[in-house]
């Protein structure tokens, strides 16, 4: 058995779980676990900021499927990563993340740099852990792979105070896992999947509303053979997109609050609604008792409870979606969906995704298009929050999984340049495409410093309109356009702020610069390049229909 | 319809297997503050495995709220089994410590209760008179009642405790 210091067994364990990337900064308490990541084969990323470390991660984490690992100090560097942390609660991104710890003998005594972490992470980490003795090491840093990663994904955090972490021991990391509070249903009742597949196929209106659990569950392959196959319209929520190609004849676009007419309107008339992997977020059904009102309900998720949370539901079917559509799509067969196919094409033809444009002006929709156009389909896209990250649900096509970035539950601005960057780690050949607005990027625009000196060719796209536009517009429709703290007076040049970085960019102000400029930035290899959209200040996401409302108050273009 | 009916609010008793950890109880009371649960009463104890211990919960709401208690409950790593007590059935206590000023009036009072209820006294002397009562939740509520009437000093309450009758 090989004597091991605390610190270097999580380095083995890191090793022997197949880490790539380690984000992460580190401090007092966490030396020793630095000391022993300068010997390790994985590659050690060092952030400007531990939020930032947390989103690499996490883009890492979803455009992999693996595991996003982060490493920081105690009290301030753990209190950093916890807006990240939560970010990866609420969209279940696999992740483990060890912080620093004073030493145990200290612990309480509000010693320097320390913070009550496993306390402040409770309530947003699937599960936590305070070592307090190094031979617990190997069990826990086993468990912590597992649990992030099985089940419904999420954030694991271990507390690692530096006295354990110096600690010698005999290290053996263990080959499984035992825990006896933690066996995930994998496989779905066949007699809920035989009563599923007997409603779809009774169904004459039925709908498939899938989110982001498609995604994690690897399971795209198997959604477009169950869509072919029973011929049904297929519409994603926003961490769902990518789930089916962007362009196939039967995916209606994204539904909700920004979703399009036409998609809202098959679920608002659909007599059978088929959730996979979605969990009826009120972003997705506005006000619940006129969401669906005719459709019977069939869920699919990995998560019990997940299920009847937001919405009565008809057949419940517990397991990995993967799983449950492969058995589901042995029983099915094509629906008639003619007639409801005829209807969806007429709400198609009176209201299609659409913009004003004025052949001058740069508009939000349109920058985002020619993104679209000219970087393609299988491109890596991560946005922020706000109106870009609507437009970019809307606008940019994607050909399949994982190629969508983006905060979903916790809405966290901030997300998407660190999380294009985490991506772009993985995947240094690929375009990858940081949709941003100009106050979102500067919620984390110190990770350019990653970037420059990591030579990532990430692409920024700034959807400048020197607003936080989403309030600004909800002050528009909702506060009588008092636009109170909206304006983003003092906003840098963002094109000089990247050169400073030793970075590129452009700034276009006019529609006939657009489509150059992004073929330009195409061939930017070595470093990030910004592209500075100047865009219409007072646009609007279209469709919306607001918080807690219906389809019948829709607001589309005027 | 997709909405949840209505549903009538009801108490419900949960035994609850635990791994017998630190910070255990506090991943479990979180649970409930963080989701907006109720908790009437919590009682917590190892078990014959010192591996484990078992939490007795008493929580109220409706049948949509109740269902989604037990199923966070089940999502916490260690948390081992949940037993809903209510379904089946049980037996149930809870201990309580009561404070009197000593006086005839309190001394006529007691009892009857004393042989009606398991209930002693423990303490007394010419001043204070000190009862202890271990009853079923329903009694002891019955009896706190009654005591309250009397004129408490002062009050300790455990949760409640709580068995199958199954074997």
């Amino acid at each position: 058995m090989p004597k091991m210091t605390g610190a270097q067994a999580v380095v083995e364990a890191f090793t022997k779980e197949g880490v790539e990337y380690v984000f992460g900064l580190p401090g007092g308490a966490c030396l020793p676990l630095f000391d022993a990541l300068y010997d390790a084969k994985f590659k050690v990323i060092l952030v400007r900021h531990e939020q930032g470390a947390v989103h690499m991660a996490e883009g890492y984490a979803r455009a992999t499927g693996k595991h996003g690992v982060v490493v920081v100090t105690s009290g301030p560097g753990a209190t950093n990563t916890v807006t990240g942390i939560a970010d990866a609660y609420m969209d279940s991104i696999p992740l483990v993340v060890v912080t620093g710890q004073v030493k145990t003998f200290l612990i309480g005594n509000d010693a320097f740099q320390e913070a009550d972490v496993t306390g402040i992470t409770r309530p947003i980490t699937k599960h936590n852990y305070l070592v307090k003795d190094a031979k617990e090491l190997p069990r826990v840093l086993k468990e912590a792979f597992y649990i992030a990663s099985h089940g419904r994904p999420g954030p694991v955090l271990i507390d690692f105070p530096s006295d354990v972490s110096l600690a010698e021991f005999d290290f053996v990391y263990p080959e499984t896992v035992n825990i006896r509070g933690f066996k995930p249903t994998v496989e779905g009742h066949p007699g809920q999947i035989k009563k599923a597949a007997k409603l779809i196929q009774q169904s004459k209106r039925p709908v498939i509303y899938t989110g982001g659990g498609v995604i994690i569950a690897g399971a795209a392959k198997e959604l477009i053979k169950f869509v072919e196959k029973t011929n049904v319209p297929c519409t994603n929520t926003l961490m769902g997109l990518g789930g089916v190609s962007g362009t196939h004849p039967l995916f209606l676009g994204m539904l909700g609050m920004h979703g399009t007419v036409y998609a809202n309107k098959a679920v608002n008339d659909c007599d059978l609604l088929i959730a996979i992997g979605a969990r009826f977020d009120d972003r997705v059904t506005g006000d619940l008792t006129k969401f669906a009102p005719k459709a019977k309900i069939i869920h699919i998720d990995v998560d019990p409870s997940a299920i009847s949370k937001n919405v009565k539901v008809d057949v419940p079917i517990v397991g990995d979606v993967k799983q449950v559509l492969t058995e589901l799509n042995k029983l099915v067969e094509p629906v008639d969906t003619k007639e409801w196919f005829a209807q969806i094409e007429v709400w198609k033809k009176e209201s299609p995704l659409r913009y004003h444009d004025d052949g001058k002006a740069v508009r939000p929709q349109y920058a985002i298009q020619k993104l679209s156009e000219i970087m393609g389909g299988g491109a890596i896209v991560s946005t922020d929050v706000g109106q870009h990250q609507m437009w970019a649900a809307q606008y940019y096509k994607l050909n399949g999984p994982n190629q969508f970035l983006t905060s979903g539950g916790l809405g966290t601005m901030g997300y998407g340049f660190p999380a294009a960057i985490g991506a772009q780690f993985a995947f240094p050949e690929r375009t990858v495409l940081c949709i941003t607005g100009d106050g979102s990027f500067q919620m984390n625009i110190q990770e350019m410093a990653t970037a420059v000196y990591s030579k990532l060719p990430v692409k920024i796209a700034v959807i400048n309109n020197n607003y936080l536009g989403m309030v600004r517009q909800w002050q528009e429709i909702f506060y009588k356009h008092r636009y109170s703290s909206s304006e983003m007076n003092g906003n840098p040049d963002f094109v000089k702020l990247a050169g400073a970085y030793g970075a590129t960019g452009r700034r276009i102000d006019k529609k006939e610069e657009v489509e150059e400029a992004i073929r330009w930035s195409m061939t930017i290899k070595d470093r990030p390049c910004v592209l500075d959209f100047i865009v219409t200040e007072e646009e609007n996401v279209f469709p919306m229909i607001p918080s807690g409302k219906s389809l019948d108050q829709l607001m589309d273009m005027a | 319809m997709a909405v949840h009916d209505p549903t009538p609010i009801q108490q419900r008793v949960l035994s609850v297997l635990v791994e017998n950890r630190a910070g255990v109880l506090s991943h479990v009371v979180g649970l409930f503050s963080a989701r907006g649960f109720n908790i009437d009463s919590l009682a917590v104890g190892e078990t014959e495995d010192p591996t484990m211990s078992r939490i007795t919960l008493v929580v109220k709401g409706d049948a949509r709220t109740l269902e989604q208690i037990k199923k966070q409950l089940n999502k916490l790593i260690d948390v081992i089994k949940i037993q809903d007590l209510t379904d089946e059935e049980f037996v149930d206590k809870e201990l309580m410590l009561v404070k009197f000023k000593t006086s005839p009036r309190v001394k006529d009072a007691l009892k009857p209760l004393l042989t009606k209820y398991r209930m002693s006294v423990i303490d007394e002397d010419g001043s204070i008179t000190v009862v202890e009562s271990t009853e079923s939740r329903e009694n002891t509520q019955k009896l706190f009642g009654l005591f309250k009437e009397l004129g408490i000093v002062e009050i300790a309450r455990t949760g409640t405790v709580a068995l199958s009758k199954k074997v």
